[in-house]
């Protein structure tokens, strides 16, 4: 099961590696450019096969996500689902109005979190616990900010603005807001 | 000699500022101006990272965000415009061997840069005035958290620094197109197609013996393309700070303008896409460029595959022009088109010309070696490196899925912009100063090599440590532009505090170099008129 934590500790370990590894081949090169000897100059093939490798890693990236991450897929076609159970949810002077003290649903329920701001510019975002980040999205005045989300483990978490909106913004948390049970039927 | 003698007259008394060219006397006005809004950021954001680790009386949360608000703003227009205008207005009479246009505008452009600069970080402290770099509507006029006199004067200033910044754009296309009192007619047209790529798409539909011959150097050339992209930015800041001054004015008349009547996602498109051609446009191409300038000073050789050097410049431009959906892809009404092929693809481009810049440069440093270590190469090697790790950690973040849990956290500010601004850019900026110091001084000498070295590794390492644990943090999912005070994510934020604090020392270690290189007596009549009566870029022999 794929989620978001999964997903951060993917990224770790990747970018950890690939900054290990170009820190590494930039000591190399500035030692070895300083050596003596002749500098034979660098043939246009691996110039070429350099530039290559760039472009598929920088396509590769897009498409190897879309395949393994499994929010994107449903993030780009909403339209296509039906959420299982949905929360609208307004925000309006720093202060998020839930329509419930605390807005429960099942594991594998479609979840659609629908926020809209009567003001400013806000952000929406589910943590856990140990604060890492589950989802977020912006909240934009005037327009649809809905997202859908499929929880894979029950939990409690906590709604939190993910974007600034003056520095009253600091305080727009709701502890425990969300809570995900156990299916109860099949 | 004696401490205070070398402090008062510089480095066994090499620099005489009288001796300096009007040319000479601007471009190290453009750098002390650089330098003293660089120490303004550094110590901004040393205030910030204690203050990130907990809270304290000493900062307020408005004086916090006020300085959130001000910090990147001076950085970049303070600091890093100063510096790079000031290089810039030198070096393309230098390559083009031909004098400035015009010497008065490009002092009235430094000088509006820091009036300006001052004018917003004072409106700033004094008014806490904080709707960060961002101005997402309609925070700009909120007026029942801002004031709106703090307002007016902050977003005035910025204008100002516009107008500065509008000016050396047309010293620059003005300076490479004009003909020279008693010379002969210059081809205008011709250099301009030149140095914004015209003349290369042309060649590429021409028979190999038709070819013609580029009319400008590759460094002014990117100094030209990344010019197009600083107008750019000129006329949409401008705009966006006459929209935000109409409701400023008005409220300070007592009328309440509708901020509805702004639909808040297509202004937010519409500032992005200007804010975009700096970080996703100048910034690249200005690098690109002075990278490959240094490459070829320091090694005295040819660029490597100078052509596709020439074309990726104009490649990244247009992809500086269609990448700004990457900083709406959390923005649900945002279509989804536009995340895909903008936000996605487009910006992927970014990993191709920056990379290939990348080779290009190590490439012609390679087929010169041996090289000796000087101040000018390892800053240059840490300026590639802050690139190699900055870039690839912005195209993670410009991924439909992983933005879903990297949006606004400090992994977008940390190991993408931090690292990228303080070592890609600030080390190619001290590499072009370094290789620039003797030649608009004079001669100085450096006071110190061994804190010309101290000054590296503690820039390197410090800027490296602290987006290393910033991103850290953002990964377990601490926000940027927010307070924590539980102290939720306090060890990270000491690592990211300490590693900053080596950024602070390795500053004032190169400040103070500098200081004793030229000498008290040296900076200040930097200052003050030149006598030399010419437009030669450095005094006859």
């Amino acid at each position: 099961m794929v989620d978001s934590a999964m997903v951060l500790n993917g990224q770790t370990i990747a970018y950890t590696c690939y900054t290990i590894a170009i820190i590494l081949v930039m000591v190399w090169f500035a030692i070895q450019v300083t050596k003596k000897g002749k500098g034979n100059p660098v043939k246009p093939a691996f110039f070429y096969t350099f530039v290559g490798m760039l472009v598929v890693l920088g396509v590769s990236l897009h498409i190897f996500t879309y395949n393994t991450i499994p929010w994107t897929e449903m993030d780009l076609h909403r339209g296509d689902y039906t959420p299982d159970r949905s929360f609208n949810i307004v925000v309006e002077n720093h202060e998020f109005i839930l329509p419930a003290e605390q807005l429960v649903a099942e594991v594998g329920d479609i979840v659609e979190f629908d926020v809209t701001s009567k003001d400013l510019t806000y952000g929406f975002g589910l943590f856990r616990q140990d604060n890492s980040m589950v989802l977020q999205m912006q909240v934009v005045p005037g327009h649809r900010n809905d997202i859908l989300w499929k929880f894979l483990e029950p939990g409690v978490f906590t709604i939190r603005s993910t974007e600034y909106s003056g520095p009253k913004g600091i305080a727009m948390i709701v502890k425990d807001a969300v809570k995900i049970v156990p299916k109860t039927s099949e | 000699m004696s401490f205070f003698k070398t402090f008062m007259n510089g480095e066994q008394g090499l620099f005489k500022a009288n001796s300096l060219t009007p040319m000479q006397k601007m471009v190290l006005r453009f750098i002390v101006v650089g330098l003293v809004f660089y120490a303004f950021a550094v110590i901004e954001g040393m205030i910030m990272r204690l203050v990130e680790i907990g809270p304290t009386d000493m900062v307020s949360n408005d004086q916090f965000f006020a300085i959130l608000t001000a910090h990147p703003l001076v950085g970049i227009f303070g600091s890093t415009y100063a510096t790079v205008f000031g290089a810039f207005l030198f070096l393309v009479p230098f390559l083009m061997k031909k004098p400035l246009w015009s010497i008065k505008m490009a002092n009235w452009t430094w000088i509006l840069i820091a009036f300006g600069t001052l004018l917003f970080w004072g409106a700033g402290f004094i008014s806490h005035y904080s709707p960060l770099y961002t101005l997402y509507w309609p925070l700009p006029v909120d007026f029942e958290q801002f004031s709106v006199w703090g307002g007016t004067f902050f977003i005035t200033g910025i204008a100002i620094v516009m107008v500065g910044s509008g000016l050396f754009v047309i010293n620059v296309f003005k300076t490479i197109t004009y003909t020279p009192e008693g010379w002969e007619k210059q081809p205008g047209g011709k250099l301009l197609g030149s140095a914004l790529g015209t003349s290369g798409i042309a060649n590429i539909f021409r028979k190999k013996k038709k070819q013609k011959d580029h009319l400008v150097p590759l460094p002014v050339a990117a100094i030209a393309r990344g010019s197009v992209d600083v107008g750019l930015n000129v006329l949409i800041i401008l705009f966006t700070g006459v929209l935000i001054l109409v409701f400023m004015v008005a409220a300070i008349l007592g009328h309440d303008l509708k901020d509805t009547a702004i639909d808040a996602l297509l202004y937010k498109n519409w500032f992005w896409w200007g804010l975009d051609l700096i970080a996703d446009g100048l910034v690249l191409i200005f690098v690109a460029g002075t990278w490959y300038l240094l490459a070829t000073m320091i090694t005295g050789k040819k660029l490597f595959m100078q052509n596709i050097a020439r074309a990726a410049l104009l490649v990244e431009l247009v992809v500086s022009w269609t990448v700004w959906s990457h900083h709406l892809l959390a923005d649900q009404s945002q279509p989804a088109i536009l995340k895909v092929l903008s936000g996605e693809f487009v910006t992927a481009f970014e990993l191709i010309t920056q990379g290939l810049a990348f080779f290009i440069v190590l490439a012609t440093l390679w087929a010169a070696r041996p090289l000796k270590m000087t101040n000018p190469l390892k800053f240059l090697l840490g300026g590639l490196l802050g690139f190699a790790l900055a870039v690839p950690a912005g195209i993670m973040q410009a991924d439909v899925g992983l933005n879903r849990v990297l949006h606004n956290t400090q992994w977008i500010i940390g190991p993408h912009v931090h690292v990228a601004i303080l070592i890609g850019l600030t080390m190619t900026l001290y590499s072009a100063i370094y290789i620039l110091f003797p030649i608009v001084t004079n001669g100085a000498k450096l006071y110190s090599q061994k804190l010309a070295n101290i000054h590296f590794w503690f820039h390197l390492l410090g800027g490296i440590g602290m987006g290393a644990f910033m991103g850290m943090a953002g990964l377990k999912g601490m926000l940027r532009r927010t307070l924590y005070v539980n102290g939720e994510f306090e060890t990270l934020m000491i690592l990211a505090a300490v590693s900053g604090a080596l950024l602070l020392i390795a500053f004032l270690v190169f400040f103070y170099n500098i200081v004793m290189s030229l000498g008290l007596k040296g900076v200040i009549g930097i200052f003050i008129p030149a006598k030399l009566k010419t437009k030669d870029l450095i005094p006859a022999e």
